[in-house]
């Protein structure tokens, strides 16, 4: 486990603890003794309230759902699955366990500093917040009932329409 | 196939469209035997809900025969004759776990529209807009009906259609109220609107032991209809005190629960507060919410009893007396249904007798006189209490 830096332990209470050990600013994969995973976060290596100067450079607000399933099952070792991996590098992601064996808090949020880019740069628009509130509800719904609730089509988007 | 359309100023019609689709590998497609029109569908039919579009489907009260599963569909095969919960829940979810289907996480394909809204997404709708489901209704010859192990339920062979039918909804709502009310034996009940829902709920309370059941309307046919199916006592709050009236016949007191099953559906006539003329002046286009009977019941309630909220409310209500609630220590529930939880317990009392549902369509219908059939029950005409079509 890599060393806690004050930097990243006001972040931790900021976002809700759920981020904590860093090494140069950047947890790779990090655990607390509360048993916290946090996988690819990127948090700021400073403490205080930035200047703002900097505020464009904060990291956007945690959008955060909670999973009705353990940590492992919502974010397994490897590769983020989808729809998380088609976010990128942009975007930063911890899991812990839910309080009350509600099963697991999923959050994510803008890196610090580093757009989103390609696709997803294209769906988000001006509200980052909304496409990352989205991805964590598919995963979410993924990891609960094992697809993504469909809408029925219109007869506008069935073939042969027209 | 044949269904029944909003088409916005023009009202209903039905219309060619295309069949329904698995779409989820839960799915089941259900032909349509029956389906019911509900105090629910009449604010989406009047514009007071957005995001409904013209063309959609309506009604959310159905039963039908599986004609078609999806791969993780395990409890019911083609030719099932299934009742189908209005409302669309997972059952895995952590409130589906629990048992609160009615606040499922995952029920809706619109999730942001009802955050926006309501600051969280809410549970799935059959024939609803967007943000409370984004699936096709039951006034059709066939829907789709997600998550079909979770929502739908076999019927026993002693339920004929036109009694089953109404285990979709206004039974499982009616019993959600005494549910909620936690309605215990010797208690007074009293319930507020004589439709369907609320003869359910009446229903319901007398089943969990009420001692005294007081429904209350001011059309005389539901009343009489309440009296003779369900065995309740009833008043007409345009002939009576009803406040007055409840306080006599709950030894001062006031009823221990209130139900109010009314919401949207309020036919726009009746008393109006001075209150209520203030805050929807100069408003046009969203009017709010108007909760004459929330607040009536919370007025007559007795000191720290519960007021329960079944009607469907979709935006702001104002002049809510909110000081009657903290000085009198009232308990105020409100949830959508939980049928997913009671429906097969339901449809075994309706096959015992226990709970009456033969009466409640008043008005049997082919799903082409569909619109005449929501004109009918809008308007309380020739008795109507519920529409019931055959597509």
């Amino acid at each position: 486990m890599g060393r806690t830096t004050r930097g990243a332990r006001a972040l931790a209470r900021t976002a809700g603890a759920m981020v904590a050990g860093t090494r140069a600013g950047v947890v790779a994969v990090a655990g607390t003794r509360a048993g916290v995973a946090a996988r690819g976060v990127r948090v700021p290596g400073r403490a205080g309230r930035p200047h703002a100067a900097d505020a464009r450079a904060r990291p956007g607000r945690w959008q955060v759902v909670t999973v009705d399933r353990p940590p492992d099952r919502v974010l397994p070792d490897g590769p983020r699955p989808e729809p998380l991996h088609r976010l990128g590098d942009g975007v930063e992601v911890a899991v812990r366990p839910a309080p009350g064996g509600r099963g697991t808090e999923l959050a994510a949020r803008p890196a610090c500093g580093r757009p989103l880019t390609g696709m997803a740069a294209h769906l988000v628009g001006d509200d980052p917040g909304l496409l990352i509130r989205e991805t964590l509800r598919q995963v979410k719904q993924l990891a609960e009932t094992g697809e993504l609730l469909r809408a029925d089509r219109s007869p506008l988007d069935r073939p042969g329409h027209g | 196939m044949r269904a029944l359309c909003w088409l916005g100023e023009d009202g209903l019609a039905v219309r060619q469209v295309p069949d329904p689709e698995l779409r989820n590998a839960a799915d089941a497609i259900v032909r349509v035997r029956r389906s019911a029109t509900c105090g629910e569908d009449l604010p989406l039919l009047g514009g007071r809900a957005p995001y409904l579009s013209v063309g959609d489907v309506l009604g959310h009260e159905f039963l039908g025969d599986v004609v078609e599963v999806g791969p993780r569909v395990r409890r019911h095969r083609v030719g099932d004759r299934v009742v189908v919960c209005a409302t669309v829940a997972c059952g895995s979810c952590w409130f589906c776990r629990q048992g609160r289907y009615g606040c499922c996480d995952n029920g809706s394909t619109g999730p942001a529209v009802a955050e926006e809204a309501w600051g969280q997404p809410t549970v799935g709708c059959f024939g609803h807009p967007r943000a409370v489901g984004g699936f096709a209704g039951g006034h059709a010859e066939y829907v789709r009906v997600p998550y079909a192990d979770v929502g739908a339920f076999a019927v026993p062979d002693a339920v004929d259609d036109d009694r089953a039918v109404f285990a979709s909804d206004a039974v499982p709502t009616g019993w959600l109220g005494a549910e909620l009310g936690e309605v215990r034996p010797g208690d007074v009940v009293a319930v507020w609107g004589a439709g369907a829902v609320g003869q359910m709920a009446a229903q319901a309370a007398l089943l969990h032991g009420a001692s005294r059941v007081v429904v209350i309307d001011r059309h005389l046919d539901r009343l009489r209809s309440a009296e003779r199916h369900v065995g309740a006592e009833t008043l007409d709050y345009e002939a009576t005190d009803v406040a007055a009236e409840l306080r006599e016949r709950s030894g001062g007191r006031g009823p221990d629960v209130c139900v109010e099953a009314v919401g949207m559906a309020w036919d726009g006539t009746g008393p109006r507060s001075l209150a209520d003329l203030f805050v929807t002046a100069g408003r046009t286009a969203t009017p709010p919410d108007r909760p004459i009977a929330v607040r009536e019941a919370v007025h007559a309630c007795r000191k720290g009893g519960t007021v329960v909220v079944l009607g469907t409310f979709t935006g702001f209500v104002d002049t809510f007396p909110l000081g009657a609630v903290m000085h009198k220590g009232l308990t105020v529930r409100s949830s959508r249904q939980h049928g997913q939880r009671w429906i097969p317990m339901l449809l075994e009392r309706m096959a015992r007798g226990e709970i009456s549902t033969a009466h409640l369509a008043t008005h049997r219908l082919p799903l082409e006189q569909g619109a005449h059939g929501y004109d009918l029950f809008r308007d309380r005409a020739d008795g109507c209490l519920r529409a019931v079509f055959t597509p």
